[in-house]
C-alpha cells in the first residue's frame, strides 16, 4: 500500500486515490490536422518507463483534484508531488509551457514537451533510455490498430 | 403500494418516505452496547453541496449565509443550526436539520441559491443523497479504527473536525462531533453495507472484557 500525501488533505491511503496516467501529453496544437497515426500516438502511446516517472493522480474519496506525482516505477519511491499545470521538477529548466493548452493551475492537459505535433512529441518527455526504442519503432513501422 | 391518492401535499410524502437505513432500525437497536457504543441513524437531515471559489464576491456571499466557509481540510465552519464540511478547495456540504429545507418551511436551499445568483459555481439539494449514522461511545473510535486507515487518536482527530475518508471501504465523510461522538456521511445505496459492517464492529463490546 502506498501512502500518497495529497498536497490538500495530507498522508492517505493508496486506495482513496486512482490513477490518472503520464503526465505532461499536451493535447496537440491542430488535432484536425493530424492523420490517423499521429492521433493514434496521441492517444493511446505512453512511455513505459522503467525509473523515475511522471504520472497524474486524483484524489477521488478526499478532495477530488488533480495533481502530477514523480514515481519511481522500479522501487515505488514517490520523489515529488507538484500541482497540475507545472513543469516536471526534475526537468524544469529544460522545455518551457507550451501548446495551446492552459497553463491554469487546474489545467489536466498541460505538458513541457516540445511544441511539435510530430510523431516524437510522445516520446520526447521521456527519460533516455527509453526514448531510442520507441522511436525507432513509431518512424518506421505504422502501429497495429492505428490506421483502420 | 402507497395509495398516492390519500396524500395530501408534502407532508403525506413525508409519512410514507423510508430512510436508506430504516430496514436497520431495529438491528442498530439490539446492536447497540450502551455504555460503549451505540449506532444510530439520523435521517432525513438537509444537505446541500456548495461549489465556489471561496475568495471570490459569490463566495462571500454564501459565506454570509452559511456563517462561514472551511479554509482547509478537516474544517467546519458554520452557524447556530447550520454546519458547512470542507469537501475540497472549492466544494463545501452544507448540513442542516431537516426543518431547514425549503419544503419544510425553511430557506436553507433557497437563500444558498439565491446568494450564489449567476455567478460561476453550484448549489445542489442533496438532502436524498446521503444518510448520518451516530456513532458514540467510549469505544467508538475502536470501532472506526477497524476500517479507517486515519489517525484517529484524540491528538490529531479533534472533535469539530470532518474528513472525507473511507471506513470498512465506503467512502464516507467522517465528522467528529465530540470527544466520543462520530457523524458518518454515507452516501445511500452504502448504507446498507456500513450500518451491517458497525454493527459487526460493534459486536465484541456487547461480551464481557476479557482481562
Amino acid at each position: 500500500m502506498l501512502l500518497i500525501s495529497c498536497p490538500n488533505c495530507g498522508s492517505r491511503d493508496e486506495t482513496e486515490f486512482h490513477y490518472g496516467g503520464q503526465a505532461h501529453v499536451p493535447y496537440p496544437e491542430n488535432p484536425s490536422g493530424l492523420n490517423d497515426r499521429e492521433w493514434a500516438e496521441f492517444l493511446f502511446y505512453r512511455d513505459n518507463t522503467k525509473g523515475i516517472f511522471a504520472e497524474r493522480w486524483l484524489h477521488s474519496t478526499g478532495c477530488r483534484q488533480w495533481f502530477n506525482m514523480l514515481r519511481d516505477t522500479v522501487t515505488y519511491d514517490i520523489q515529488s508531488i507538484y500541482p497540475m499545470g507545472a513543469p516536471r521538477p526534475d526537468k524544469a529548466a529544460a522545455a518551457p509551457e507550451s501548446g495551446t493548452a492552459s497553463t491554469a493551475a487546474d489545467s489536466t492537459t498541460t505538458g513541457s514537451a516540445a511544441p511539435s505535433i510530430a510523431a516524437t512529441s510522445i516520446t520526447s518527455t521521456s527519460t533516455a533510455p527509453s526514448t531510442a526504442p520507441s522511436t525507432t519503432q513509431s518512424g518506421t513501422t505504422a502501429p497495429e490498430g492505428a490506421t483502420k | 403500494m402507497a395509495n398516492t391518492t390519500a396524500l395530501t401535499g408534502i407532508n403525506g410524502l413525508r409519512d410514507i418516505r423510508r430512510s436508506p437505513a430504516s430496514h436497520l432500525a431495529e438491528a442498530l437497536e439490539t446492536g447497540s452496547v450502551p455504555g460503549k457504543v451505540v449506532l444510530k441513524e439520523g435521517p432525513f437531515q438537509t444537505m446541500a453541496g456548495v461549489r465556489v471559489d471561496p475568495s471570490s464576491e459569490e463566495g462571500a456571499r454564501i459565506a454570509s449565509v452559511t456563517g462561514g466557509l472551511p479554509v482547509r481540510c478537516g474544517e467546519v465552519a458554520g452557524r447556530e443550526g447550520v454546519s458547512v464540511l470542507w469537501l475540497g478547495p472549492s466544494e463545501f456540504l452544507v448540513v442542516a436539520a431537516e426543518e431547514a429545507h425549503d419544503s419544510l418551511g425553511g430557506d436553507l436551499i433557497g437563500s444558498l441559491t439565491s446568494a450564489l445568483g449567476d455567478a460561476p459555481g453550484q448549489v445542489v439539494d442533496l438532502s436524498a443523497n446521503r444518510t448520518t449514522y451516530e456513532l458514540s461511545g467510549p469505544r467508538a473510535r475502536a470501532v472506526l479504527e477497524k476500517g479507517c486507515a486515519l489517525d484517529l487518536h484524540p491528538r490529531k482527530f479533534k472533535p469539530g473536525t470532518a474528513l472525507s475518508t473511507e471506513v470498512g471501504n465506503i467512502p464516507v465523510t467522517l465528522w467528529k462531533t465530540g470527544e466520543e461522538s462520530f457523524r458518518l456521511f454515507p452516501r445511500a445505496s452504502f448504507a446498507d453495507f456500513l450500518g451491517r459492517w458497525l454493527l459487526d464492529a460493534m459486536r465484541e463490546y456487547a461480551s464481557p472484557e476479557v482481562p
